[in-house]
């Protein structure tokens, strides 16, 4: 299985050893050509501003929304979830897949990050510590998306199909839960 | 310890990005359309610092503020180098990261900032693997090249980044009683002498900067195993800062593709006017070892 790490900026490498203790084949996607070969795509952390930029300068935008209309599973970590969600701060979404809406920045600057404790029973996970890092608010989910997560009464981790998004870190921690996950999705 | 994972965790987001000088609000946003990961803000660029020859403090931080207003990404500021307090204001203001810096005059020449004391991250200038060490052991979350700021020459930042690569390669064939003595000659802990040779790379994100002026530069610095790139003087020093910028961030991009570089580097008018390493009156370099 060719699992895409969406290579524009930011944290995309940090899931290559999940991905190899997961014995999948990590490849890095940086134009329209390699999207065709994946057969599934991590959105990662990173500056949303700066992937945004350079997937519509890209003409990454309509074959990304077609692969996932099709069915290619795909996961945003922070920025990535940002990137999928049908609407940001108010205005129209980038790739606009999943039916969520979100708020940049919404929990601070970086002095706000912050580890959070959380429960996932999707996971089997009771007390992950789940790393956000100037993270995005997930402040409504539309119909069909199923909330896996919260932080307080923020949704943090959500599905919709084969669509997943967290506005934390999973690669930033050992465990491999996450991707073996999206990789059975 | 959980700041630091936090704190490290958010320089692992800058990676594969660059991290641009601005002076001004105009110029946070420019940077911030042409691609950049974050800024860094201060009153006056390396070049100028350098040309202008007075001290160099902390910038005013209703001028950083002003910047923080203006853009959605992270925004950095410079401190002198052991100046805690000029770090405390930052840190009470809100930055995202400080930057413990050469380019700025050093305010005491034997001792760095206690990076571990802080909430918010450190990065700091390195230009072997003795400076990057102790400024990892000091607390600092990411290390750049300190290069040589303001010159828009890259054989600085090229030494530095090789000399980080060629010794920790060295350690790989050290066995543990060599190991500890290399451990004592750059007075770090033993501990993060062995996590480095074992990782084979700095424990920290590890950026290009100091001399970075063109797409081809960036694009060098990648390819020596830097994991993103700052830009100083090179934007706002050029011809036409917003192209410049641009094109700067896309050859970070395809740094491994030599035919999309040529059309990255083509028509980008002037780079920044480039000074020979002999000219130079004052070596930043050399500040804070």
């Amino acid at each position: 299985m060719r699992v895409g790490l969406l290579g524009l900026q930011g944290a995309f490498l940090d899931h290559i050893p999940h991905l190899e203790r997961c014995k999948v084949t990590p490849v890095v996607v940086r134009d329209v050509q390699s999207l065709a070969s994946i057969d599934r795509l991590i959105i990662p952390g990173g500056e949303s501003t700066v992937m945004a930029k350079f997937l519509r300068e890209f003409g990454m935008i309509e074959p990304l929304q077609e692969r996932i209309a099709s069915g290619m599973p795909v996961w945003g970590v922070c920025a990535g979830a940002i990137l999928l969600a049908g609407q940001i701060d108010g205005s129209r979404g980038i790739i606009d897949a999943l039916a969520i809406s979100v708020i940049r920045n919404a929990y601070g600057r970086q002095i706000a990050s912050d580890t959070h404790s959380i429960q996932i029973a999707l996971l089997g996970l009771k007390e992950y510590p789940a790393i956000f890092i100037r993270a995005p608010r997930i402040n409504c989910v539309g119909q069909g998306v199923t909330v896996h997560a919260s932080r307080d009464q923020d949704p943090v981790f959500v599905q919709k199909d084969r669509m997943l998004a967290s506005t934390f870190h999973p690669e930033l921690n050992a465990d491999d839960v996450f991707h073996r996950y999206f990789i059975s999705l | 310890m959980a700041r630091e994972k936090i704190n490290k965790g958010f320089a692992e987001m800058f990676k594969n990005g660059v991290i641009m000088d601005v002076t001004t609000p105009e110029q946070a946003r420019i940077a911030q359309e042409a691609g950049a990961c974050a800024v860094m803000a201060l009153e006056r660029v390396p070049a100028d610092i350098r040309k202008d020859g007075q001290v160099a403090r902390m910038s005013d931080p209703g001028m950083i503020q002003a910047i923080m207003d203006t853009v959605s990404i992270p925004v950095m500021a410079k401190v002198r180098i052991g100046h805690f307090m000029e770090a405390r204001i930052l840190e009470a203001l809100g930055v995202d990261f400080i930057d413990e810096s050469e380019v700025l005059t050093p305010a005491d020449e034997s001792r760095h900032v206690d990076k571990s004391q802080f909430k918010v991250p450190f990065v700091c200038g390195a230009r072997n693997l003795g400076e990057a060490l102790r400024r990892i052991d000091e607390g600092a979350v990411m290390v750049r090249t300190k290069g040589e700021a303001g010159t828009g020459n890259i054989v600085e930042a090229v030494r530095h980044m090789r000399a980080i690569n060629e010794e920790i390669a060295a350690l790989k064939g050290m066995d543990d009683h060599q190991l500890a003595h290399r451990a004592g000659e750059m007075r770090v802990s033993l501990d993060l002498v062995t996590k480095t040779r074992d990782l084979g790379r700095l424990s920290v994100v590890n950026f290009a900067a100091g001399g970075v002026a063109t797409p081809a530069d960036a694009a060098l610095m990648m390819a020596l195993g830097s994991d993103g790139v700052f830009v100083g003087s090179g934007v706002f020093k050029s011809e036409n800062p917003a192209q410049m910028a641009h094109a700067i961030v896309q050859a970070v991009i395809h740094y491994q593709d030599p035919a999309k570089l040529v059309e990255i580097s083509k028509n980008l008018g002037t780079a920044m006017i480039g000074l020979e390493n002999k000219v130079l009156e004052i070596k930043m370099a050399e500040r804070g070892v």
